[in-house]
């Protein structure tokens, strides 16, 4: 009888708990998972991290350099770049997290449907993808905004998320698809059109849960491709308006006319976007070899 | 004999450096002069409009009755008209015009262009625009006893109507062309002015040629020109080094004067003005609760314009503190009075602390609402951003919207909007121009408040008829009293103009105001 030792109990516990079996499997991974959970933390806690009201003009320390009382220094109105890469965590991670879910969502319904219902209907929406990945991803999203306008609810601008949506759609309706179609193949897909199921149930009781894995993959790996969509625009002067903190509405603006003798107006955003986005793409890559069972082989 | 030859090599010295100067203020003929605007115009018709983006786009390929000499601002000159007389008691006004002056549809220009022209413009008919309704509502009748003269019979004495008339915003249209569409002029270009309109591509630039049978002999000197729409300022401070674009006559700010001349050192000309131009804030009367005046007083009682005059004059173009007319003209009123005034007092800490009472009082101490704006860099933005923070710190929150010129204006003509960032956008200090913005909304459709107030359209008739310089003064702080004391739009900061031009470019003459000087006639490139 084989007698569990309490560093056996302690490795099996550990092995079963998913986030720190993640993190030894992979160890980028779990790096970019802090950088994001810290992201979240500031952007979520704002009120409490941040030093200064984002908002607050203080003209006596206008341009000042990075200091004790401001660590990444002041922009042009004396507002606390540190306090504003803070809450431009929150405007990134909202605006980045909710395009990428309602495209990725999206996607996945429409790529889903796709592969199921074949014949004419996938060929009409793969040939309507086509069209739609034929169009780079800022141009499109360009277009949305301009043709949509701006709506905002909450501080937050809709249609600028949808605008960021749109073109993540047919990049995952392409692979859930993909997926979609060798899910559809089994037998049991058959088994149950056989017993009469309806065709919601076939896809959501057996097709979905297949497909979970690749949808998880390309909705974490579209938030980074998202924050950086939302930079772009914000900083071609078409996404997030001033004075809401928003880190490619920093990098413009005022920051392009003082750069030269205040770099850390433009230092520190940069930073803050490009570990953004590199966090979310490590972690999408680490969550792709994680789920996909092909490359645990 | 050694005093003599210092003398000569002096004398000598002196013509050498004085005489590329002389040649080059001979004007050159020919080329294509390539200028920068800063917004598109909505429409094409000057009678209706009040920005900048028209008057960039329009005035070329227009003339005006008199206009004003930028060598001798303020005083006025004749456009079309060759001469003119005015009549004692300043009742009537008789301009003789040019003879030789011709449409670019080769269709000669008549009394009856002039007449119809300010019939448009203080008369509109039906779902026409005019912006300068109020400015011209003194005209009783226009006469045109011959082809070449136009007489303007006045219901009542307005000391200002010569400087009226010099108004760069009085295009003059084909009476013809009016008489089949009242919109013509909205969606067509077609006047007497030195070029003549070529081509519009929305979205990149307006273009015009020389015209050749131009009134004034000589002119233009310009092959052509074109005016392209640079939105972001980057992209023109970009062109403008690159020799892309050779000037730029809205205005840059500060900062944007320090880059193009350390990067072009001598090859740029940097020319500042203070300007007939400060930015407002209006509430819009028929939206609640900018009905109730103690929400509007407190929203002005909040702005610490001292403060903000400070630093935003060292980042954008706006600058000083004023009223209703430009600081430091002879009808403003000085800085010992404007600090009694509601919101233009230096102690910012009791200011707020009333204006937390009237909000309290009308029952919105929470109060929140959208800021209308728009998307132009330099002041709009700056100016937004600032508003949002001083209504902040009375626990306001204001959301801030900005929108391209088109939108924007169209926003506000209707109505659309809560409180808006306005513009009062002069082209001289006289007083009959300065408020006749603020006069009611069924006087002046300028009013973007949409408020109507008898007591300040009282006051500005009176002030336009008096001819004396002191009460009128005095008719003048009474207004502004009126007018600060309702609150329906109040000035923010006055505005300074910093204008680039490459220094091939020559003729061009600065003034207080990027409305004046526009017709390009006398512009030549020195390459």
């Amino acid at each position: 009888m084989a007698v569990a030792t309490p560093a056996v109990a302690e490795a099996a516990s550990r092995t079963r708990n998913p986030v720190l079996a993640f993190g030894r499997a992979q160890p980028l991974g779990a790096v970019s998972l802090v950088a994001i959970v810290a992201m979240m933390f500031g952007g979520i806690f704002a009120e409490l991290v941040a030093p200064y009201d984002p908002l607050a003009i203080d003209f006596g320390s206008m341009l000042a350099g990075p200091s004790i009382e401001h660590w990444f220094g002041t922009d042009a109105f004396g507002r606390d770049i540190l306090s504003r890469v803070i809450y431009g965590a929150r405007t990134a991670l909202v605006i980045g997290f909710t395009s990428s879910f309602i495209g990725s969502t999206a996607g996945a319904i429409v790529g889903t449907a796709s592969a199921y219902f074949g014949g004419r209907l996938d060929s009409v929406i793969q040939r309507f993808v086509d069209i739609l990945l034929s169009f780079p991803i800022i141009v499109l999203a360009l277009v949305v905004v301009a043709v949509l306008g701006r709506t905002l609810v909450l501080g937050i601008d809709v249609n600028l998320i949808f605008a960021i949506a749109v073109p993540i759609l047919p990049k995952v309706a392409r692979v859930v698809r993909a997926a979609a179609l060798s899910v559809r193949a089994m037998p049991y897909i058959d088994a149950a059109r056989a017993a009469g199921y309806s065709h919601l149930r076939i896809i959501v009781r057996h097709m979905a849960p297949n497909l979970v894995a690749p949808y998880i993959i390309m909705l974490t790996a579209y938030i980074a491709q998202a924050i950086l969509l939302e930079a772009s625009l914000s900083f071609l002067g078409l996404g997030v308006t001033e004075p809401t903190p928003a880190w490619g509405l920093m990098l413009s603006g005022n920051a392009s006319d003082f750069f030269r003798e205040a770099p850390w107006m433009i230092l520190f955003p940069g930073i803050a976007i490009s570990v953004a986005v590199f966090a979310f793409n490590l972690f999408g890559d680490a969550m792709r070899d994680w789920l996909d069972p092909k490359f645990k082989l | 004999m050694k005093r003599t030859a210092l003398a000569l090599i002096s004398a000598a010295a002196m013509l050498a450096f004085a005489a590329p100067a002389a040649e080059a203020q001979t004007p050159k003929r020919g080329g294509t002069f390539t200028f920068a605007i800063s917004a598109e115009t909505p429409n094409y018709d000057c009678h209706g409009s009040d920005t900048y983006a028209t008057l960039h786009f329009s005035a070329p390929f227009y003339s005006t009755l008199l206009k004003f000499n930028l060598d001798k601002y303020p005083e006025v000159t004749g456009d079309l008209a060759e001469s003119w007389t005015v009549a004692p008691g300043l009742l009537t006004y008789t301009f003789k015009l040019h003879r030789n002056v011709a449409f670019h549809d080769g269709s000669p220009l008549t009394s009856a262009d002039v007449k119809a022209t300010y019939d448009r413009l203080r008369d509109p008919p039906a779902g026409v625009v005019s912006t300068r309704k109020a400015t011209f509502a003194d005209i009783d009748r226009i006469e045109t006893p011959d082809p070449y003269t136009v007489v303007f019979k006045m219901k009542a004495v307005n000391a200002a109507m010569l400087e009226h008339f010099a108004s760069p915003w009085n295009c003059i249209y084909s009476a013809k062309r009016l008489a089949e569409d009242a919109n013509f002029p909205k969606t067509n270009v077609m006047g007497t002015g030195p070029f003549i309109f070529t081509e519009h591509v929305k979205g990149s630039h307006v273009a015009g040629k020389r015209n050749d049978k131009y009134f004034r002999q000589g002119l233009p000197y310009l092959d052509g020109f074109k005016g392209v729409f640079m939105l972001q300022a980057a992209a023109m401070l970009n062109a403008f080094q690159g020799g892309q674009v050779l000037a730029e006559f809205r205005s840059v700010s500060p900062a944007e004067r320090d880059r193009l001349v350390q990067a072009m050192g001598d090859k740029v000309r940097i020319e500042e003005s203070s300007w007939t131009l400060n930015l407002l804030v209006v509430f819009n009367v028929e939206k609640k609760p900018f009905d109730d005046v103690r929400v509007r007083r407190a929203l002005n009682l909040a702005i610490d314009r001292w403060g903000g005059s400070q630093g935003l004059s060292r980042t954008s173009t706006l600058r000083s503190v004023g009223g209703v007319i430009r600081p430091g003209s002879p009808y403003a009123t000085p800085e010992a009075e404007l600090v009694k005034l509601p919101g233009f007092g230096k102690d910012i800490n009791a200011a707020r602390a009333e204006a937390r009472r009237l909000l309290r009082e009308a029952g919105v101490p929470n109060l929140s609402f959208t800021l209308h704006n728009r998307n132009l860099a330099q002041p709009y933005t700056p100016g937004g951003i600032y508003l949002v923070d001083q209504w902040r710190q009375i626990g306001v929150t204001a959301e801030h919207k900005q929108f391209e010129t088109s939108p924007y204006l169209a926003a506000m003509s209707s109505g659309n909007f809560e409180v808006a960032i306005d513009f009062s956008n002069l082209f001289m200090d006289e007083p009959s121009l300065g408020l006749a913005k603020y006069v009611s909304f069924d006087k002046a459709p300028q009013n973007l408040s949409h408020a109507i107030d008898r007591e300040l359209d009282s006051l500005f008739d009176k002030q336009v008829r008096e001819l004396d310089m002191k009460k009128r003064i005095d008719l003048i702080k009474a207004f502004e009293k009126r007018l600060f004391d309702q609150a329906y739009q109040v000035p923010l900061l006055w505005w300074h103009r910093i204008v680039p031009t490459n220094k091939v470019v020559m003729g061009w003459k600065m003034s207080p105001s990027h409305n004046l000087g526009q017709d390009l006639a006398e512009v030549w490139l020195n390459q």
